[in-house]
């Protein structure tokens, strides 16, 4: 049973410009993606700058709309839902963002911070507050006398800590982490990585991950989806990333990624070219610009994606 | 090919010795680098590792001499030897004929590092302008020619563009071109590939050895990335809280870290292969870099060392060096007696 199901959700961003500030042209940000998160499961979505994965990541929370296509959470369609009818799925869906300096209201305490969104949804009755902060507080593994502390005097680590205890203080199902460990250290994003695995087990979430770098995604998702200039070009369960990945884009980012072993010095592999602007899509594939194996078809006909069996899909003429 | 080098070493192009530099704040001097000695060697990359703060980027400022002067200490007792500059006490009248010319750097941030009122052309040719005696004409040509060897396509139309225009792959390409075009000796890249998308790293990083092996420049590869470094360094040497606590060839360092930080450093990253179990805890360093100003007694490592000893509170430890030209900064190094033996090393 799926928690989450999007179908065909495009997300375009009118760009204004001219003396009237008239929409001049649209940004295609999202192309029709589709996808289904079963509970419990975890998600992840990988692409470079600009691929459309944040976007993604908010428009199936609804922090933005959409522009067409659906999102069904919970067996219930929530793309058209009011501000009013949208409410209880707001506390039932949160999100971890990637900047943990810019995130935080700099003028809140943690406590305060904290205390907010659990009152607004009135998660406990107010005589608890106090113990149900606490409890949170060091769950993420902060020290109790953080509460009364503003933001900045918290290193990085730390601060995502909090942007996590503020995601679960609402007692979520569904949580969109959008580059929680890129900001951070390696020694830190192993351990905020960890706090995430125990959280995830205790409250059985269901996570939408999204980050840039393959090595965290395969560690940590069930699945993984590929995205490049909005589309989904691969799709594949993690385990089997490095056997069976077969999209020339996904192929290129393994390649690209530096193995830290020096016994293992090979070429990186280099495509040409940088990704395309998405004002204009190549008509064709849009990876075609930079595609080692693109052939004539490629520019003139977009691959959708076709299933190769064992939960595996890929969007190109060239894999069998 | 980099062992080779190690048997038939030339003299090293740059001695850095007990380098020490401190900064002048309101809360009173903090030393944000604390003896730091090292060697570059011709046509050799150095990595130099570490986490935020660990003063990696103050090590190269301080080569560069690029540290706003009004707060910055560089202690008495540091040197750092080219060519027989002291570049620690020359005039700035000297440093500015090195700086750019013979020792060039490359900054983390694209983005912010290019002048953004100036063509990419004007910005090259400053360089040249104050370093070469080329003429108008021939200093474009040569513009037009590092473009070309940094792989930009359309260098001659290129070359009239404004950073703005350039997409941030390109605008590292750009600062490269510039650091290059005056042949230097030694080339400082500081994070050169953080801000960029991997498929653009690896276009980077590919450029980069290129260079080296043409122009047979020595790199100071700084960075945070331990794929980076073990793709690309011939020697690494790990800092952490102002201090270098290892040093030694990439691959002794990854195959027998010495130093309990360097270690648990390369076991805390997500293992990309096939050898993956599914949501495995990492073996992550518990606690956090201590403050610069809060330095304990001892050994900076030991409140996150999970063999430190009553020892290594009371006493900091020296950077031994070993005869395999191995350092460490450590009072129980892990021993590499079960090392597996490399035929080349």
């Amino acid at each position: 049973m799926s928690l989450l199901k999007v179908q065909n959700l495009v997300k375009q961003f009118p760009v204004h410009g001219g003396v009237l500030n008239r929409v001049v042209k649209k940004v295609n940000a999202v192309n029709g993606v589709s996808f289904e998160i079963a509970k419990g499961e975890t998600f992840g979505v990988v692409g470079e700058s600009g691929c459309g994965k944040s976007t993604l990541g908010k428009a199936v929370i609804r922090l933005i709309n959409s522009t067409s296509g659906s999102i069904e959470y919970d067996s219930k369609v929530i793309t058209n839902l009011s501000h009013k009818e949208m409410m209880p799925y707001r506390r039932r869906m949160q999100i971890i963002f990637q900047d943990p300096y810019s995130s935080l209201n700099p003028r809140l305490t943690i406590n305060a911070l904290l205390k907010e969104a659990i009152r607004f949804h009135n998660i406990i009755p107010a005589n608890q507050m106090n113990d149900y902060i606490q409890a949170l507080i060091t769950k993420v593994g902060l020290r109790a006398d953080s509460r009364e502390k503003f933001p900045h005097e918290f290193s990085g680590g730390q601060r995502q800590r909090i942007g996590i205890a503020r995601a679960l203080a609402l007692k979520p199902e569904f949580i969109v982490a959008d580059e929680p460990v890129s900001a951070l250290d390696v020694s830190i994003q192993a351990q905020v990585l960890n706090l995430m695995m125990d959280l995830r087990e205790e409250f059985g979430l269901t996570i939408l991950f999204i980050s840039h770098d393959l090595k965290v995604v395969q560690h940590f998702c069930d699945r993984i989806m590929v995205m490049y200039l909005g589309f989904v070009v691969e799709m594949l369960p993690a385990e089997v990333l490095h056997d069976r990945a077969s999209h020339p884009y996904t192929q290129a980012l393994l390649g690209a990624n530096p193995i830290d072993d020096p016994d293992d010095r090979h070429p990186l592999t280099v495509l040409q070219g940088d990704v395309p602007s998405p004002f204009n899509l190549p008509q064709g594939c849009p990876f075609v610009g930079r595609c080692p194996i693109a052939e004539d078809r490629c520019k003139t006909d977009r691959p959708s994606l076709e299933s190769k069996g064992d939960g595996h899909q890929v969007a190109c003429w060239k894999v069998e | 090919m980099t062992d080779t080098k190690t048997t038939t070493r030339q003299e090293p192009i740059l001695k850095i010795r007990n380098l020490t530099t401190r900064f002048r704040t309101d809360r009173g001097i903090v030393t944000a680098i604390d003896d730091v000695s090292f060697d570059v060697y011709p046509g050799e990359t150095l990595g130099i590792v570490g986490e935020s703060g660990c003063g990696k980027t103050v090590t190269s400022k301080s080569i560069m001499r690029l540290l706003p002067e009004h707060i910055t200490i560089i202690d008495e007792k540091s040197s750092m030897e080219f060519e027989g500059i002291n570049l620690a006490t020359t005039s700035n009248g000297q440093m500015r004929k090195v700086r750019g010319n013979r020792i060039a750097m490359i900054f983390q941030e694209p983005m912010t590092s290019l002048n953004p009122v100036f063509t990419v052309g004007w910005q090259i040719d400053e360089a040249l302008k104050y370093h070469t005696k080329l003429s108008r004409s021939q200093r474009r040509e040569r513009s037009i020619e590092m473009l070309r060897l940094v792989e930009i396509p359309n260098p001659e139309q290129r070359i009239n563009e404004y950073p703005h225009q350039l997409s941030g792959g390109m605008r590292q390409r750009v600062m490269i071109a510039m650091a290059l075009c005056c042949e230097p000796d030694v080339l400082i890249a500081d994070e050169p590939t953080t801000a960029l998308d991997v498929t653009i790293q690896a276009q980077i990083l590919d450029l980069m050895n290129g260079l080296k092996e043409k122009l047979d420049t020595a790199i100071i590869l700084i960075t945070h990335d331990l794929g980076v470094v073990a793709q690309v360094c011939d020697r690494v040497q790990v800092m952490y809280a102002g201090r270098v606590i290892e040093s030694a060839s990439v691959y002794d360092l990854f195959h027998t870290p010495r130093h309990p930080y360097t270690k648990a450093l390369l076991e805390s990253i997500p293992k990309a292969a096939k050898t993956r179990v599914k949501s495995a805890r990492l073996p992550a360093i518990e606690g956090i870099v201590p403050s610069l100003w809060e330095l304990p007694k001892g050994c900076r490592f030991q409140d996150r060392c999970s063999i430190a000893t009553d020892h290594c509170i009371e006493l900091e430890p020296d950077l031994i060096t070993d005869e395999n030209n191995r350092s460490v900064r450590c009072h129980t190094p892990i021993t590499v007696n079960n090392a597996p033996v490399r035929e080349n090393a």
